[in-house]
């Protein structure tokens, strides 16, 4: 056995290893399928796949689909396909990612640096929220949205999406700036450094990582949210998702597949890219969010 | 003296900057704390209320009624119907994706050419919403244009699979796209673990002569016994969330077949003005995640302090 063999001691034929590779690939396949069908069919004319096979080729090869689905499709009574909804959802999506996880890394700094008697007992509160089923808090949220007259408003979902948020983003924080050497921070304050000039000028600075980490956490549970959007968003205001359901759920006319699957492409392509460009953090999001404290 | 005077002030100005610089961290956190408390807390023990008032369309906390919501609940068939589904998808749902997963992970562990592709094909469908998942199998499973027609055309005529259109089976095409959304991510935390794994261990299993089966049988897969904790903690608590796959891909169709409590909740508070009823179904979904969610942070901190 050679010693240069480090990760891995298990050993097996050739024939095994063809094996393993084939079921590996089969796999792969069954999680592909489900793209590949998106993809192909948004690009051929509805009666291909109303006549033809959903899994070959377009014979015609056609983007009509894509604009269509992009600026013309009827989406509840407007024929103004997904743009202006796209656009609801950057805008949903943008100021309640920044400020859940500006909040979460003072949060963090707060509980790990600056502990004092009962911080723990706030701390296990808040990591609490992050398990709760939002069915519990639809109702006082609509109640509470109205009062303040933001009903129907991307500012409401804005505000919503923060708050449900927050629970995450102070874990992260928290869990990374746990581990962040304290005399670092106690060298600043001998320094003169102050509460905030410590937290700009010694933790931000070093908290790329768990930054990144955070948005893209915020930014994929918030794109891709469904029922906070179905709940306080009137026909202006709908995210992204909440008008693709509307889109292929209509009763009405004739069910244009390849718009529906063009359209399911673009409510996907943000939080896809986002997955291609930072795969490494995606996972390390996922797996802070799942296997918590 | 003037000096005396001056020395003064800035002792207690000194004074009033330290206590507050004693207070700010609790400032700062206090925001997001009261925000906590309010939305979190406040929301529970709002709908709470709601679950024992007469509510309709709007709250009304001048009606109580007691537990009659509770008792409606526990007689409404649909409600039978949700949790029946329930089981099903929960328990389908872990054990398969837990099963593929480790499965996939073990596997993928071997020293694979291609590793670095095939990990990420395998977990994208967690990047994507439930409504994108929801939507593309909904027309692949459709008979009319989906896998029956495709296997029709290539010319099994006599292949049948109708399973979303069928109110006994619907319930089977939610766990489908379910697993293939969730299953690459218990993978992956698999994966971490078996990466975790001691080499010595497995070194010492082989000179002892153990095949590979026994080790992982014996050794290695026992040792995953956290990993499926996690695993089934994450699993249960996305499966009573679930609400939007539903929504997608069945709306809780055919009829009332593939309702789930979170649908329940939804359809009776908004479709059908049941407030009352609508809030208690959410208390017993948060008392099932509580359920789920509690003993394990519990064990968790307790295997913290310990440690």
């Amino acid at each position: 056995m050679s010693s240069s063999q480090s990760q891995q001691a298990v050993k097996m034929g050739f024939a095994t290893r063809l094996l393993v590779y084939g079921i590996l690939l089969i796999v792969a396949i069954f999680y592909l399928l489900p793209l590949y069908i998106m993809i192909v069919n948004s690009l051929k004319p509805l009666v291909e796949i109303q006549q033809g096979n959903m899994l070959s080729l377009p014979h015609e090869w056609t983007v009509a689909a894509w604009s269509s689905a992009w600026s013309t499709a009827q989406i509840g009574v407007e024929p103004t396909g997904l743009k202006p909804y796209f656009l609801n959802s950057l805008l949903m999506v943008v100021p309640a990612v920044f400020i859940a996880t500006m909040l979460g890394a003072l949060n963090g700094y707060v509980l790990t640096k600056w502990r004092f008697r009962g911080s723990e007992i706030i701390f296990a509160m808040m990591l609490l929220s992050c398990f709760i089923p939002f069915q519990i808090v639809i109702i006082p949220s609509a109640r509470l949205l109205g009062l303040a007259g933001l009903s129907g408003t991307i500012a409401g979902l804005v505000a919503i999406h923060t708050v449900y948020g927050l629970g995450f983003t102070t874990l992260f924080f928290r869990n990374f700036y746990e581990a962040f050497p304290t005399e670092l921070v106690r060298a600043a304050q001998m320094d003169g450094a102050r509460f905030f000039q410590t937290f700009w000028r010694i933790l931000l600075p070093n908290s790329g990582p768990i930054i990144v980490v955070t948005v893209i956490w915020q930014f994929t549970n918030i794109w891709n949210d469904f029922l906070f959007g179905a709940s306080f968003s009137d026909a202006d205001s709908q995210p992204m998702t909440v008008a693709l359901n509307n889109l292929v759920n209509s009763s009405t006319g004739v069910k244009e597949y390849n718009v529906h699957f063009a359209g399911a492409i673009l409510a996907a392509l943000p939080t896809l890219l986002v997955y291609i460009l930072s795969g490494r953090y995606f996972v390390r999001g996922l797996m802070a969010g799942s296997v918590k404290g | 003296m003037l000096d005396d005077q001056t020395s003064k002030q800035t002792f207690t100005r000194v004074l009033a900057r330290r206590r507050f610089a004693d207070i700010l961290p609790k400032l700062v956190l206090a925001p997001s704390f009261a925000i906590t408390l309010v939305f979190v807390y406040g929301f529970i023990l709002f709908t709470g209320a709601l679950s024992l008032t007469g509510s309709k369309l709007l709250p009304d906390l001048t009606k109580w009624v007691g537990l009659t919501n509770y008792e409606r609940l526990f007689d409404h068939p649909n409600w039978w119907i949700s949790l029946g589904n329930l089981a099903i998808f929960t328990c389908l749902y872990i054990t398969i994706c837990s099963v593929l997963g480790l499965a996939l992970a073990i596997l993928l562990d071997q020293k694979i050419r291609g590793e670095g592709v095939l990990r990420p094909i395998y977990l994208y469908p967690m990047a994507l919403s439930f409504i994108v998942t929801g939507v593309a199998w909904k027309w692949f499973l459709d008979p009319g244009i989906g896998l029956e027609h495709v296997m029709k055309l290539w010319g099994f005529e006599s292949f049948s699979f109708r399973w979303i259109k069928d109110s006994q089976f619907a319930i089977y095409t939610i766990v489908i796209a379910a697993i293939w959304q969730s299953s690459g991510f218990v993978m992956a935390m698999f994966l971490a673990g078996l990466r975790g794994v001691d080499n010595e261990i497995i070194k010492a299993a082989q000179i002892d002569g153990a095949s590979n089966w026994t080790l992982y049988r014996r050794i290695i897969i026992p040792m995953m016994t956290p990993v499926f904790l996690s695993a089934f903690v994450v699993l249960a608590h996305l499966a009573i969330k679930s609400y939007d796959l539903v929504v997608a891909m069945t709306d809780g169709g055919p009829g009332t077949a593939t309702w789930t409590p979170a649908l329940f909740m939804q359809k009776f508070t908004f479709g059908r003005n049941e407030m009352g009823m609508g809030s208690a179904s959410a208390i017993i979904m948060l008392m099932m995640v509580a359920a789920v969610i509690v003993p394990y942070l519990y064990s968790e901190l307790a295997k913290k302090k310990s440690s």
